[in-house]
């Protein structure tokens, strides 16, 4: 077969391409479908360790969930004055994370960059599930998940309504509309996909599963033309939107009035740091997919060396953040703002707070170096210190603003127990699982902008008869 | 639409096959400057300047999301004003009821929820999609390439100037790797 050829010949051809060599239409179709239709047995080993490992973390979520249901919050380790503890700081994780997937998919699409094809599709994928378990929390937070619905505007009978001036509302429609947008675009971006698949798939019941996803889409020139404006239009709302989410959920704490959450810069740092926690979760799933599917010439160092710039630059908006928080409470003049930061940065909490700084700040500076981008092991792990760092930074928001505000006799301390750590491993359980399933079983390459990426590569044939003819002025 | 022979008689159309994305451009072109109108071209990727070249000028998907958005526009401000002020009137130290600056975040996610859906389902219901079944399918080899690396044109039966013969001729002196007759 040729994709076992190609899988052979996947050299990654280096920080100037976003594609390899010797790839046509058929070939390129060939190459990722391949990872889709090849047989079991041919399914790489560590795949099936990261599924069993994923499934394993799942069982965390299910035990804790299962916990918490039956026993009531408390057993989580929120306690008054820390009443948001590890369910708020994970919701606001893992939202961030997914907004690197609308990032690559929407702001990259309108900005016409190339290289963003290769990996679209998986991020999107991305921002599916770290939504979905970000949704979790805020209902298992709830005490009573079974009433969860009482947050959508219904006529009921209790004759009561949801507070629409409250951001915690704001939050549940921002946080749908974010998923169903991600799906719906994530969705539509499959389409011609599916039916590349359907063709190319030998077994019947593979067949009839994605000629009923493609839903009979032939790749006529007027569908895609109004394909080609109905994604466009979907970048462009997807755009604000995925903007927007994190302005809402920095929302949450911003309209509160306690030192540390009050303030007016969050909308924009939240925003830089989700799209920043978000681009090394992409590079921490992409590189291990890349290897083991063997799509290095696909999945390029160049898109790992854009992803690893991207990661800079929104790292050092995130620093600026830092920055304006210590100068705004101190320039405020404001005891309990000023008293905030020393305690963030002296407090009991102070060995988060640093390691916050090391890990966001400090050690993604090496990607200023080329040797640092360009070298798979070391971005590597620089995308698990920020993936870890951005986790701190909203532990320590979330928590060392909550655990001495104004009067020191509410003071408390927070210790998150251990079903607040099952949920969270349960929660990156139940996103590995998802994110190995899809790689598995959709394409997770965008097989038709590839094609589109080796048209535009190929040279052109000189030819006046390219435009339409003047007989189209009728 | 009056029914011509070709509907009687089970055939969809004549269908040429490409190699390349330039090729089908250039018979499209060639197509249209003969005079036949109904036709459509196929390919595995957009190909940009194929929808005109077969004739294709509007579509109204645009419209379609600016409605969409602005219902949801009107339509999320219309809810939050309707329990604020007429549902459930909550005085929160004298404020106004419609505190409008407060209802913005909520319409705007409106907007986009509405827009976006209205783009998909919109596109979707243009495109005449989910189809089980359409004609073009029974040629072998569209079935099996179109989505993936080849390039294909169909002139339509019902168009008034197909002859099958003559179409045919006319298909097979564009170059093509193969010429077809698309049963219904």
């Amino acid at each position: 077969m040729k994709t076992e050829e190609l899988e052979k010949q996947a050299i990654d051809p280096g920080p100037d391409k976003i594609i390899g060599p010797g790839y046509d239409y058929a070939t390129v179709t060939d190459k990722i479908s391949g990872v889709v239709l090849q047989p079991i047995q041919k399914t790489p080993r560590q795949w099936w360790i990261t599924l069993l490992l994923a499934f394993m973390g799942l069982q965390g979520l299910l035990a804790g969930g299962f916990w918490l249901l039956y026993k009531g919050v408390g057993v989580w380790g929120i306690i008054v004055p820390v009443a948001w503890g590890f369910a708020i700081v994970n919701f606001v994780w893992w939202i961030g994370i997914g907004h690197a997937g609308t990032l690559i998919s929407a702001i990259l699409l309108l900005l016409r960059q190339d290289w963003r094809t290769s990996i679209n599709r998986f991020s999107e994928a991305m921002t599916l599930f770290a939504v979905a378990q970000a949704g979790m929390f805020p209902i298992l937070h709830m005490g009573r998940p079974w009433l969860g619905y009482w947050l959508v505007p219904y006529p009921n009978s209790m004759w009561l309504w949801p507070q629409p001036r409250s951001p915690l509302v704001w939050d549940v429609f921002a946080v749908t509309t974010y998923l169903t947008v991600s799906l719906v675009f994530w969705f539509i971006g499959l389409i011609p996909d599916l039916a590349s698949m359907r063709d190319r798939a030998k077994q019947e019941w593979q067949k009839v599963t994605f000629g009923l996803l493609a839903m009979g889409w032939r790749g006529s020139a007027k569908h895609w033309s109004r394909y080609q404006m109905a994604y466009l239009l979907l970048g462009g709302l997807a755009t604000p939107l995925v903007v927007s989410v994190h302005t809402v959920v920095s929302f949450d704490f911003a309209i509160s009035l306690l030192p540390g959450w009050h303030t007016t810069i969050f909308p924009p740092y939240f925003v830089a740091g989700a799209i920043y926690s978000g681009f090394a979760m992409v590079v921490t799933l992409a590189i291990p997919t890349r290897k083991w599917w063997h799509l290095e010439d696909l999945i390029t160092m160049r898109h790992l060396d854009c992803m690893a710039k991207l990661m800079l630059g929104t790292g050092l908006i995130v620093a600026y953040g830092y920055m304006m928080e210590a100068f705004m409470s101190w320039y405020s003049g404001n005891p309990h703002e000023m008293f905030m930061y020393m305690n963030r940065a002296t407090g009991p909490y102070a060995f988060f707070f640093w390691m916050l700084i090391l890990c966001n700040i400090l050690i993604p500076q090496s990607l200023w170096s080329r040797r640092v981008r360009q070298n798979i092991p070391r971005l590597f792990i620089v995308s698990l210190v920020v993936n870890v760092g951005m986790w701190l930074e909203r532990f320590i928001i979330v928590i060392t603003s909550l655990h001495r505000d104004f009067l020191p006799s509410s003071w408390g301390m927070y210790y998150p127990t251990q079903w607040d750590w099952a949920v969270l491993i349960g929660t990156l359980g139940f996103f590995m699982v998802l994110m190995t399933l899809f790689v598995r079983t959709l394409p997770s390459i965008s097989i038709f902008e590839v094609r589109e990426v080796l048209h535009h590569l190929a040279p052109h044939i000189a030819d006046d008869d390219m435009s339409p003819s003047p007989a189209h002025g009728d | 639409m009056t029914e011509t022979f070709w509907d009687r008689h089970g055939l969809h159309g004549v269908m040429a096959r490409f190699e390349t994305p330039e090729q089908l451009i250039r018979a499209a072109n060639e197509t249209y400057r003969a005079g036949y109108r109904k036709m459509d071209a196929y390919s595995p990727m957009p190909i940009e300047g194929l929808a005109e070249a077969i004739g294709f000028k509007r579509h109204f998907v645009s419209l379609v999301v600016l409605v969409g958005g602005l219902a949801g526009c009107v339509g999320g401000f219309t809810l939050l004003w309707w329990i604020a002020a007429i549902a459930y009137p909550h005085n929160v130290g004298g404020r106004p009821f419609v505190s409008w600056p407060m209802f913005i975040p909520i319409t705007f996610e409106c907007t986009i929820l509405l827009a976006a859906l209205s783009s998909a389902l919109g596109m979707l219901a243009m495109n005449k999609l989910p189809m089980p079944y359409h004609p073009v399918f029974n040629v072998a080899s569209f079935s099996q390439r179109a989505s993936i690396d080849r390039f294909f044109l169909c002139i339509e039966a019902d168009d008034p100037k197909f002859d099958l013969a003559q179409t045919r001729a006319f298909l097979e002196g564009l170059d093509p790797e193969e010429v077809a007759e698309v049963e219904k």
